[in-house]
């Protein structure tokens, strides 16, 4: 019990150091290295798509699979909160 | 000045729901826990795709000037989506152990073979 | 559960047209102003269960069933696949958007740079909008319904 502990907290200090650090150390908030794909998307996207937003024709149109996996991922977690609350007839 | 806070308030969001994680013993407690991680990572996904004094990445009736990245914008809607779905599947998980064991205590739900 | 006073009643009476006339613009106006089709489906979602949380667990299961229900999200579903698979029919590559630019439905172009809101833009992203806010609309609220109905027939079942 107490190994378990003194585990926990040596490992939790190390990803707690870790962390820090890496959040110091980032490239400066505002400043992105290179963005060459979303310069041809905020450019193109008005006579491509046709649509004045930009996060929608991103989401529905360039990236149209990622749509089609996360509504495949709500479907099956619908599916599988009725399968674990289903009652049974001889219960 | 901005130094880099964002980044910062990213490790402290993730720092805490590791804690409740590692260190509590009730399941509601961790499941909280790691919704503040999911949370964490949603806010560092958003603070990738900043300039500095840009607006919105949207034509309709806009100030000129330039704009924000679209694309990390989109990932984290997918993103929010797949964590409302993982809770809602562990919530009826807890409710499901409760009504077997009678207790919430992680220490005490052991017993494999009944 | 048991529902909650005549105050609490009389207001989401009144709070829940107002909001789904708000969520479903949201919804319709995915391509114009920020929202859409997830956006919006969590604004009605939200308005639903308010109701149920309103009237109490014990009168809502007399009215409404989950399998009626989850009808609405397979359609929504369906709607989404059939719209993408039309794309690798009449155009170029699966979901491409074949309406935009044709003298079709949703078929005008924007001129460049900031403008008015024009409803009659956007190619196939409106109809993608609908289907994907049908559907979780749907999947949200009956998430939250199955696990009231639980609860309700747990405590009646410790008598």
């Amino acid at each position: 019990m107490l190994n378990r502990n003194i585990a926990a907290v040596i490992v939790f200090t190390v990803v707690a150091v870790f962390f820090v650090f890496s959040a110091l150390l980032m490239h400066p908030f505002g400043i992105p290295e290179e963005s060459d794909m979303d310069d041809y998307i905020i450019d193109n996207t008005q006579e491509e798509t046709g649509a004045n937003n930009g996060v929608t024709s991103v989401v529905f149109d360039y990236r149209g699979f990622d749509t089609l996996g996360e509504a495949t991922v709500l479907f099956t977690a619908v599916a599988g909160v009725i399968m674990i609350f289903r009652r049974l007839k001889n219960e | 000045m901005i130094y880099n806070i964002p980044y910062i308030a990213v490790a402290a969001l993730i720092l805490l729901g590791l804690y409740a994680l590692i260190f509590k013993r009730n399941l509601i407690k961790m499941v909280i826990g790691i919704t503040l991680i999911e949370s964490g990572v949603n806010l560092f996904l958003i603070t990738l795709g900043y300039r500095k004094d840009s607006i919105a990445p949207i034509y309709t009736s806009s100030p000129g000037g330039t704009m924000a990245f679209p694309v990390p914008q989109a990932l984290t809607l997918t993103s929010i989506v797949i964590g409302v779905a993982v809770l809602a599947l562990m919530l009826s998980l807890v409710v499901h152990i409760y009504r077997h064991y009678a207790t919430l205590d992680v220490s005490k739900i052991r017993r494999l073979k009944e | 559960m048991s529902e909650m006073s005549k105050i609490v009643r009389t207001i989401s009476n009144i709070a829940f047209p107002f909001s789904m006339i708000y969520g479903l613009y949201v919804i319709a106006h995915g391509h114009l102003t920020p929202g859409g089709g997830f956006q919006g489906g969590a604004i009605v979602a939200s308005a639903c269960a308010m109701i149920l949380v309103a009237f109490g667990s014990k009168w809502t299961i007399t009215k409404i069933k989950e399998k009626r229900l989850s009808v609405f999200e397979s359609l929504g579903a369906i709607g989404f696949i059939v719209l993408a698979l039309l794309g690798l029919i009449f155009g170029v590559a699966f979901f491409s958007n074949f309406l935009a630019g044709s003298k079709y439905l949703f078929g005008t172009i924007p001129p460049m740079g900031s403008g008015l809101a024009n409803i009659d833009t956007g190619g196939v992203l409106p109809l993608m909008n609908f289907a994907v806010g049908l559907k979780v609309i749907a999947g949200l609220f009956v998430i939250v319904l199955v696990m009231a109905y639980a609860t309700t027939s747990f405590k009646e079942a410790k008598k």
